[in-house]
């Protein structure tokens, strides 16, 4: 197989609060030999709030960091739902309007840059899954995660809205019973455990202006995974991973329950499989501390 | 040419909620076995529960024709109207083991009914209806152009099915918000080239009951059998807010403001510059997870992030690019 290639968006979650998600995915990478040329020039996409404030900033700024996965000739490959759903969403808002892309496109033309619509844009869980193969990452896998019960949590903007997502990914995911997380863990030889909260809100994005239905949400996705036996959560999204990892105590006085899991980054749990070391994939950098390696 | 249309069937087991608030104390699931035919949609599955098996079985449904939006439940998980939905669509998506739940348990007065009081009552709190001055005698009609028509974007297609609003997670958490079908609603009057209210845009940006605690799941724009998409109307319901300035500097209309402060400055996000811009000195609450996370190596200072690569590209197109002034 010739060697993948990928524009890489980082995020800022993975460049501040998260470091250990850009630490898994350089390490996950390298060990499946994908090659990320990291988009120095993106910007941050907005994370589903500046468009509510200014849509138009916010197409232009994402069709900009599109633009320069395009000069690379490369598909976008993101490490965070939401920059996901945003990224994918301005794409198709722009493919599917040329007036929009027009307008976008002058815009984009006063610093010498143009969106074409050539480059996808997808996630690295999808990368994995598309591209690579799953019966190729089963054949790598050199630790099998076999002893633990291991909790999928999928994040809203990876399966939803699922026309938008199935556009962008070959596997079709059905929003009620995603199965991409689930098949990465089994191929990483993990046992999943099926949970009403695994494709549910985190409740990230309102933290700050509605902290108890944030928390509430929370701790539900946390108990669901501890009364289906979990060891520890997966996630494919830094933002989802904070709100589990860090906000434990607001959610357990939410709900009335101490909850508290591990909760890794999909990178760090295929990097445990693949046989990264626990320092390679940052696993100290957690607040639910990671003590079973 | 004829093309011959073959029907086919399959066994398909279906566990059912049933419930009688008269009776039960909790409620129960039931199994019914059944071969169903590719012809039929989950409302004929219900029929035939009521028919063949048990007639005391209830469920609600009016028009048979996706227009009513009475009939509204939820296989497993996934809300549906029943008249509309082919039972090989759940199949396909699904498998043989089908669970059909009212849209809300908690809110089940008989099986698949439920009593949807606070969906209108929140329905009603939106001023759902053009609020203008009407001259009685017009000397011709009051038109409206294609163009502001289609500035309502179908939410007036909405069948108050309520689907979205029982598939909503905020809704189910804060008994203020309005939810997605009340929001939808609004934007429908709001975006009406003919309304002139006042107080309904100020309404759906109060704090607890308004857009603000959405909490972007999209779990609305997946339930919703009519694609209205509600959170799109959110986010237009946003949009207004900055549009007609009556968005109020408070911590979600910072929250959203501090986006572009923070392009401006660094390209990406100060995540912890945000907050402090968000909060203001609220920010004291943060503390306690704060230096938990900086012991974790998980906060980095304002002195140490990193700038987007050619930030004075950013900057200039923030510049000739913005829209909106707050
Ligand atoms: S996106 Fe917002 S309105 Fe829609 S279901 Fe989620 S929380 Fe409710
Ligand atoms: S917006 Fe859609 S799901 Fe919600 S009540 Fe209207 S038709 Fe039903
Ligand atoms: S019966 Fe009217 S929508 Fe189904």
């Amino acid at each position: 197989m010739e060697k993948l290639r990928y524009a890489l968006f980082t995020g800022c979650t993975a460049k501040q609060s998260t470091p250990e998600q850009m630490m898994s995915t350089v390490a996950v990478a390298e060990k499946l030999g994908i090659e990320l040329v990291e988009l120095t020039e993106a910007s941050c996409c907005g994370a589903s709030h500046l468009q509510d404030y200014d849509d138009f900033l916010s197409l232009v700024l994402n069709a900009r960091n599109i633009a320069y996965a395009e000069k690379h000739g490369l598909t976008m490959v993101t490490i965070c739902n939401t920059c996901q759903l945003n990224t994918a969403m301005t794409k198709h808002r722009l493919d599917n309007n040329e007036e929009l892309k027009a307008k976008v496109n002058e815009k984009l033309a006063e610093v010498g840059l143009e969106y074409k619509g050539t480059s996808n844009v997808t996630h690295f869980l999808y990368a994995i899954i598309d591209d690579f193969g799953l019966d190729k990452l089963k054949e790598m896998v050199v630790t099998p995660l076999s002893q633990f019960n291991i909790a999928p949590f999928y994040g809203c903007h990876n399966i939803r809205p699922s026309e938008l997502q199935n556009e962008t990914h070959k596997t079709a995911e059905n929003p009620y019973n995603p199965t991409s997380l689930d098949d990465l863990i089994i191929a990483c030889g993990g046992e999943t455990v099926d949970y009403e909260e695994k494709n549910k809100c985190c409740g990230f994005h309102v933290e700050l202006q509605a902290p108890h239905t944030a928390a509430v949400l929370t701790g539900n996705a946390i108990a669901g995974a501890m009364d289906g036996n979990a060891d520890w959560m997966v996630t494919p999204c830094p933002l989802c991973h904070l709100k589990l990892d860090t906000q434990t105590a607001h959610a357990s006085k939410a709900i009335g329950r101490e909850v508290e899991l591990p909760v890794l980054h999909m990178q760090q749990m295929v990097g445990l499989a693949l046989g990264c070391t626990p320092a390679e994939l940052g696993l100290n950098h957690h607040l639910a501390k990671v003590d079973f390696v | 040419m004829s093309i011959e249309h073959k029907i086919t069937t399959q066994k398909v087991n279906f566990k059912v909620f049933r419930f009688n608030a008269d009776e039960d104390y909790l409620p129960y699931y039931e199994n019914y076995d059944m071969e169903v035919t590719s012809e039929e949609v989950v409302l004929d599955i219900l029929n035939r529960i009521k028919w063949d098996h048990d007639g005391s079985f209830s469920y609600r449904r009016s028009c048979r024709h996706g227009i009513c939006g009475t009939c509204a439940i939820k296989v497993n998980g996934r809300s549906t109207l029943a008249c509309k939905e082919s039972m090989n669509d759940m199949v396909e998506l699904f498998g043989n083991e089908l669970v059909i739940e009212p849209l809300s348990t908690k809110r089940a007065v008989k099986d698949m009914i439920i009593d949807k009081g606070d969906f209108w009552e929140k329905h009603a709190a939106v001023t759902p209806y053009l609020v203008a001055d009407i001259d009685e005698n017009p000397e011709s009609e009051n038109l409206v152009s294609p163009e502001d028509a289609e500035k309502l974007d179908e939410a007036d297609l909405c069948i108050q099915c309520g689907a979205c609003h029982y598939a909503c997670p905020a809704v189910a958490i804060n008994e203020d918000f309005f939810g997605p079908a009340a929001f939808a609603a609004a934007y429908r009057f709001s975006a009406d080239v003919r309304d002139n209210s006042t107080s309904r845009l100020a309404d759906v940006n109060e704090e607890k009951q308004g857009v603000w605690d959405c909490v972007k799941c999209f779990e609305c724009a997946e339930a919703c059998p009519k694609e209205i998409n509600p959170i799109g109307k959110i986010t237009k319901l946003h949009q207004m807010a900055f549009q007609e300035g009556i968005a109020k500097n408070n911590v979600a209309v910072r929250h959203a403001v501090g986006f572009k402060k923070s392009i401006v400055k660094n390209g990406v996000l100060d995540e912890g510059g945000l907050v402090l811009y968000s909060e203001g000195p609220a920010i004291v609450k943060h503390i306690p997870v704060a230096f938990k996370m900086f012991t974790k190596g998980k906060i980095v200072p304002p002195w140490g992030i990193t700038k987007s690569e050619n930030l004075d590209e950013i900057q200039k197109l923030v510049k000739s690019s913005s829209t909106v002034k707050f």
